[in-house]
């Protein structure tokens, strides 16, 4: 008896070396012939190189001087592009109905995520809705609704090709901390397989209404808007992050546009990095008990400084409010909705 | 003995599943190699997902049907110049853009720009003019590969190149008619970077040899896919651009389709990009030749029927293409590039 058991075991223990025996082989020998690949087809190295060229964002340096760019002042009533050839996007730029049949054979799809916490669940109705009217109309789009509360969520008819994936998560006793906390949540969602279903993402406020229409026109590697109450403002009055002590410290001098937090967007990738950036730089501030004078926007701006968006959106994308224009601003696609601070809130 | 027998069976089930997950590790490696291999050697990387990047991030192209009849886009507005074309790709005009600053982004990312030109017959004479500018003027500061195509490598002169730039003599096969150089200059560009660049470079610019730098053309011309406004028609409605119009030829483009007219002289972009440009002009170049029909402008036609299905990423304003023959004009501030006043009948091999 006991004899036959050694026998068994002795057997199992040496088929089971043989297993990973050869699993090992296995691999071994399959990154021996990815490597022979990677050698002798020339085609993968285009794609290899194409790959990196991904990789290339437009970093500069921080402390690297040169003067402010413009939005008004230019060869047009307004600026189309950066200092970077990044295009600035203003109604009459574009031709929608042009960039609408490139982006139509490309068969692509827009994640978008919204923060909908305690009070703010109001807003989903008409954010929503609105969206159904004016953004990416046409096109396959994915909501990422995160709230504490998804029983608040309103039900929606949502049109064909759109989808709408309810997210629970915690509540929190801030508002700032609600903004501040999308950047760790968002880090994670873009690693997530989400990045498997879709090709571009945007994260915006729920707070906001659509108006006009929002297309492909705003796709982009990583896409930021132009916060609607700064445009017009020298960076000196940039309302950055000023202590040296905070990790979202811009000193003055510095500076290309001042962006808004509402809204961004672009290749996961991207949205991956600069959330982020975002995140840890938040934790390293929470660390030493301090926090930027505009949260996650202020760090945003620090990343955006230094890594250069590929597309910048211009106010018409974030409006102040539907009831208020310039004359630089013609068509009102998305805006902030009016709302009471003090009501809405969880703190104040 | 009955005891025996179980353990002797549980033996066997335990030994055939054990075999079973080794036979399966092997065929699972294997699928996913030979999978990975046949993908490659079509050579239709498009059709391949890698590491899970969609097909179009992987592109990122900008193709557009045809007989879409979009508006003219201009380029002189009402208010000025234009700095974006319809589809958002930048069009480079002198204010529009901060070199130190782009020189600054680039500069992080080692660069090679290799740039092709042709010199055959009597145009070595250009070599000197245009060597000699280029490093004055062209990405300097960044590492620069020139092939240089001859077929007579012993006319190349020797000039004096800053360091981490080359010139690279491919001696080709002379010919008695220019149109029949320009037509094969396609196939010849297609080869180099089926068989060099993809290794050896990061953008890739094919130039006019007849040609001079007098100005700054950096890093701001870098893109995926970038071509040039043909200084000749900036300002002409489009039924006007010397478009090939025979719906026999490969490069016919109707009346009432055009962006821009396009300058043969300069094509650039990303190597990838470019090769993907030269073999599909190559392929229309074969089928017309094959019927005897020869496009109006040659491969300037079929490039710009290429250009105007395949948007460029970026345009260069006419700054960066200028024929020395022709006076500046109120938009066209500064010149960087410019075609040099030639005497036709002395420099072509034919009329």
């Amino acid at each position: 008896m006991k004899l036959n058991r050694i026998f068994i075991l002795f057997i199992l223990l040496l088929l089971g070396i043989l297993f990973y025996g050869a699993s090992y082989l296995g691999y071994i020998q399959e990154s021996y012939r990815k490597l022979q690949i990677q050698i002798t087809d020339p085609s993968i190295k285009t794609v290899l190189m194409t790959e990196e060229h991904k990789d290339f964002g437009l970093r500069s340096s921080p402390g690297f001087l040169y003067s402010q760019p413009s939005l008004l002042e230019g060869r047009t009533d307004v600026v189309s592009i950066t200092p970077w050839l990044a295009p600035i996007i203003w109604e009459g730029s574009f031709d929608s109905t042009l960039i609408d049949s490139i982006y139509k054979q490309q068969n692509i799809t827009i994640a978008t995520t919204v923060f909908a916490l305690g009070k703010y669940t109001r807003f989903l109705k008409e954010f929503l809705e609105s969206a159904e009217q004016h953004y990416f109309v046409g096109f396959r789009v994915r909501y990422y609704l995160f709230t504490d509360q998804p029983e608040e969520v309103p039900e929606i008819k949502l049109g064909e090709e759109r989808y709408l994936t309810i997210l629970k998560v915690p509540s929190l006793d801030r508002w700032q901390d609600i903004s501040m906390g999308r950047m760790e949540i968002l880090e994670k969602l873009t690693k997530s397989e989400v990045a498997n279903e879709a090709d571009y993402i945007f994260c915006l406020d729920v707070d906001t209404k659509f108006y006009g229409p929002w297309g492909v026109e705003t796709l982009g590697r990583l896409v930021a808007v132009i916060h609607p109450w700064f445009y017009d403002y020298p960076r000196d009055q940039f309302t950055y992050e000023r202590r040296p002590e905070s990790q979202a410290f811009i000193p003055v001098g510095e500076g290309d546009y001042y962006y808004t937090a509402a809204a961004f967007g672009g290749l996961f990738k991207e949205v991956h990095e600069l959330t982020k950036y975002c995140r840890e730089r938040q934790s390293i501030d929470a660390s030493k008990a301090i926090e930027a004078l505009w949260h996650d926007e202020s760090h945003l701006n620090k990343y955006l400084l230094y890594n250069k968006p590929s597309k910048l959106l211009s106010p018409e994308y974030l409006w102040r409010d539907i009831s208020s224009s310039t004359r630089h601003v013609k068509v009102i696609r998305l805006s902030h909705v009016a709302k009471n601070n003090v009501e809405v809130r969880p703190n104040a | 003995m009955q005891r025996q027998n179980v353990n002797t069976f549980l033996l066997v089930v335990v030994g055939m599943s054990l075999t079973g997950a080794i036979y399966l590790g092997y065929t699972y490696t294997w699928f996913r190699c030979g999978e990975q291999r046949q993908c490659l050697k079509s050579g239709e990387q498009r059709k391949c997902s890698n590491s899970g990047l969609k097909e179009h991030q992987k592109n990122l192209y900008m193709h557009s049907p045809q007989g879409l009849l979009n508006k003219q886009p201009s380029v002189v507005g009402p208010e000025g110049i234009i700095s974006l074309t319809p589809w958002l790709a930048p069009i480079v005009w002198e204010g529009s853009f901060d070199s130190m600053l782009l020189d600054s982004i680039y500069k992080q990312q080692n660069i090679t720009i290799a740039t092709t030109v042709f010199a055959l017959g009597k145009y070595t004479q250009f070599l000197t003019a245009f060597l000699e500018s280029a490093e004055q003027h062209y990405f300097v500061g960044f590492r620069v590969h020139y092939y240089v195509f001859t077929d007579k490598p012993e006319e190349i002169p020797l000039v004096k190149l800053d360091k981490e730039r080359q010139v690279v003599v491919l001696k080709v096969p002379s010919s008695t008619r220019w149109q029949e150089i320009t037509l094969r200059r396609m196939e010849m560009v297609e080869n180099l970077i089926e068989d060099r660049l993809a290794y050896e470079a990061d953008y890739i610019f094919c130039l006019d040899v007849d040609t001079k730098f007098y100005g700054h053309w950096g890093v701001e011309t870098l893109g995926h896919l970038v071509g040039v406004i043909h200084p000749g028609y900036y300002e002409t409605a489009r039924e006007q651009f010397p478009y090939e119009r025979r719906p026999e030829s490969q490069a016919f483009i109707p009346s009432t389709e055009g962006d821009f007219y396009y300058g043969g002289a300069v094509i650039g972009g990303l190597v990838k990009d470019v090769q993907e440009l030269t073999k599909t002009c190559r392929v229309q170049l074969d089928i017309d030749a094959a019927k005897s029909i020869e496009a109006a402008w040659q491969e300037e036609s079929h490039l710009n029927k290429y250009f105007l299905y395949n948007k460029p990423s970026k345009l260069l304003s006419p700054e960066y293409l200028w024929q020395d023959f022709k006076a500046k004009t109120k938009e066209v501030k500064i010149i960087r590039f410019s075609q040099v006043i030639k005497n036709y009948a002395a420099v072509r091999p034919n009329p």
